[in-house]
């Protein structure tokens, strides 16, 4: 299945991703009055430091953590793209104890979010992807 | 191949997900003596809060049964299990074969003999939707409610129920609350937010005798009641296999693929022990994502293929009236500590190994903690000063990162 991979050495550090991520999530046409005023809750996330810069997002791991341990049932597999059911889960944070990646994250809701390759608001296009200006994230099948 | 399931919750799930990885058609069947769809037993106080419904607390999909072609025999009791001629016996008066059976029975609550417990009308326990219901059933506004046990199932219940009735007093033999998977500082914490939202402590104290609407404690004085919970913990539900190994009291001991010592008998969840990596012994892990995976290598391993169980490890994550705590592993070893308001955080490391960690508040990207634990990653092979600073992957190598998130094969 097609996933999305880093990479590290070609990664600016400028955060559009994140900006795409939490834009494709509102659902909104335009992207300014979308996040205008918003603080925002990327579910790819850039970690930084000193010239080291470089995008996480979930892996949608063979052997998904987060979905063995789901205590309710919320979060499954979907044709390979790990999803969350947001009415389903009651925010217990199992999943965020669970990820080796640090990729699952707290929602306004209080439900918990994640990457699931923009397939509920994007056609399945990842808009970070889309986005990032230098090739640093990419969506390929890599076997 | 007849599959026989003996339980309808994680493991057996589990099992169900892992058989139908090798064998699409075997003919499973799954006994419970619950009359009820899988559901999520964590979630009950979560019902009883009204933050999750029946429909869905359901742990999987109303299809599953059918589309996994499993035949259920709910509402059932299994009496006995008779492992030479491969049958076990239902309360019905059924008899039922099998080629290769699980045990994942889960536990039981654990009630202490106490005098005068028998005079106590408003009795429960809270480990199911039927003990939900009924405690849901018993309590109003003007309720005083004793709960018994400070630890996960008894605070758990308090939260549930805090806001429907007059008043929730906890009495624990420990001094401290959630012993079982936290710091005395960690304790204090939880212990105080708890309280600030009106539930009363009494630790360090048991009860020592029951009238119908009293407790009168340990260390002398009573408490009044109308409902009673007891909560003080489980034990593992190993009776049918104990009546064949009695050595199986302390829990079920399986090998790496849930294979008891019984030819074609598995055994998987809470019922079971396991080795926990980060002790290096074994012990009953009664945990929702533990049980999952033993039943999934359960079912694969009964279905003739292969997945060992391992990487087992303690962890808990659960939140109280909005505060959330995750830990992990064993507390030994060197201590790192960080304290910041609304935030608490305490790593235990030992011989070059991170081995169990407290985060209270913050648990932003604890996995990274839980995975350092869990495959007994060498602290020497990352930046631990970094990691104990932020969970983070920039502590780890370039090249851990190009494999997990570049993609590039090794």
């Amino acid at each position: 299945m097609k996933r999305v991979y880093v990479n590290e050495k070609w990664c600016l550090g400028c955060h559009l991703c994140e900006y795409y991520c939490a834009f494709a999530n509102t659902g909104m046409k335009d992207m300014a009055k979308a996040l205008c005023n918003l603080e925002i809750r990327p579910r790819i996330r850039i970690e930084e430091q000193d010239d080291i810069s470089f995008a996480v997002s979930c892996r949608h791991c063979d052997e998904p953590l987060c979905v063995k341990s789901c205590i309710t049932g919320a979060l499954s597999r979907e044709n390979g793209v790990i999803v969350i059911d947001s009415d389903k889960c009651v925010g217990c944070f199992t999943c965020i104890l669970a990820c080796p990646y640090g990729a699952i994250s707290q929602s306004e809701t209080g439900a918990i979010q994640k990457c699931e390759l923009c397939a509920k608001t994007n056609d399945g296009i990842p808009q970070c992807v889309a986005g990032c200006p230098n090739g640093a994230i990419v969506f390929e099948d890599r076997g | 191949m007849k599959y026989l399931i003996i339980g309808n919750s994680a493991a057996a799930v589990g099992a169900v997900e892992g058989i139908r990885q090798i064998d699409k058609s075997g003919q499973i069947t799954v006994i419970s003596s619950e009359p009820h769809h899988t559901y999520s037993r964590p979630l009950i106080s979560y019902l009883l809060l009204g933050k999750t419904d029946r429909q869905k607390m359901r742990y999987r999909p109303d299809d599953f049964y059918s589309v996994n072609g499993c035949e259920c025999i709910f509402g059932k009791n299994v009496l006995s299990i008779n492992v030479k001629n491969k049958t076990v016996s239902l309360d019905d008066g059924r008899s039922i074969c099998y080629d290769k059976l699980l045990i994942a029975t889960g536990s039981v609550p654990f009630i202490p003999e106490t005098e005068g417990q028998e005079k106590v009308k408003n009795s429960f326990t809270f480990m199911s939707l039927d003990d939900a219901d009924a405690l849901g059933k018993a309590i109003n506004a003007g309720s005083r409610v004793l709960i018994i046990g400070a630890g996960l199932i008894g605070l758990k219940c308090a939260e549930g129920i805090a806001g429907r009735v007059k008043s929730i007093t906890v009495v624990d033999l420990s001094d401290r609350v959630l012993s079982s998977i936290l710091d005395a500082e960690g304790s204090e914490i939880l212990g105080r937010h708890i309280e600030s939202k009106g539930i009363s402590f009494i630790l360090g104290q048991s009860v020592l005798r029951y009238g119908e609407n009293e407790a009168l404690l340990s260390k002398g004085g009573s408490v009044p009641f109308d409902v009673l919970v007891t909560a003080v913990g489980v034990r593992p539900n190993t009776s049918l296999l104990s009546a064949i190994e009695p050595s199986y009291e302390r829990g079920i001991v399986t090998d790496d693929e849930m294979h008891t010592v019984i030819p074609d008998v598995y055994a998987a969840g809470d019922c079971t022990q396991s080795l926990d990596v980060s002790s290096g012994k074994n012990r009953v892990l009664a945990l929702l994502p533990n049980a999952y995976r033993q039943g999934e290598c359960a079912g694969i391993s009964m279905a003739g293929g292969k997945k060992p169980f391992d990487r087992a490890v303690p962890m808990n994550a659960i939140g109280f009236f909005g505060l959330h705590v995750v830990t992990a592993g064993s507390y030994t070893g060197e201590v790192f500590e960080r304290k910041a308001e609304g935030s608490y955080k305490k790593l235990f490391y030992d011989k070059g190994f991170l081995k169990g960690f407290i985060m209270i508040g913050d648990v932003n990207k604890a996995g990274i903690y839980t995975s350092l634990i869990q495959n007994g990653i060498p602290l020497s092979d990352i930046d631990f000063e970094l990691v104990c600073e932020k969970p983070s992957l920039m502590a780890f190598s370039r090249k851990y990162r190009d494999e997990k998130l570049g993609g590039v094969r090794q």
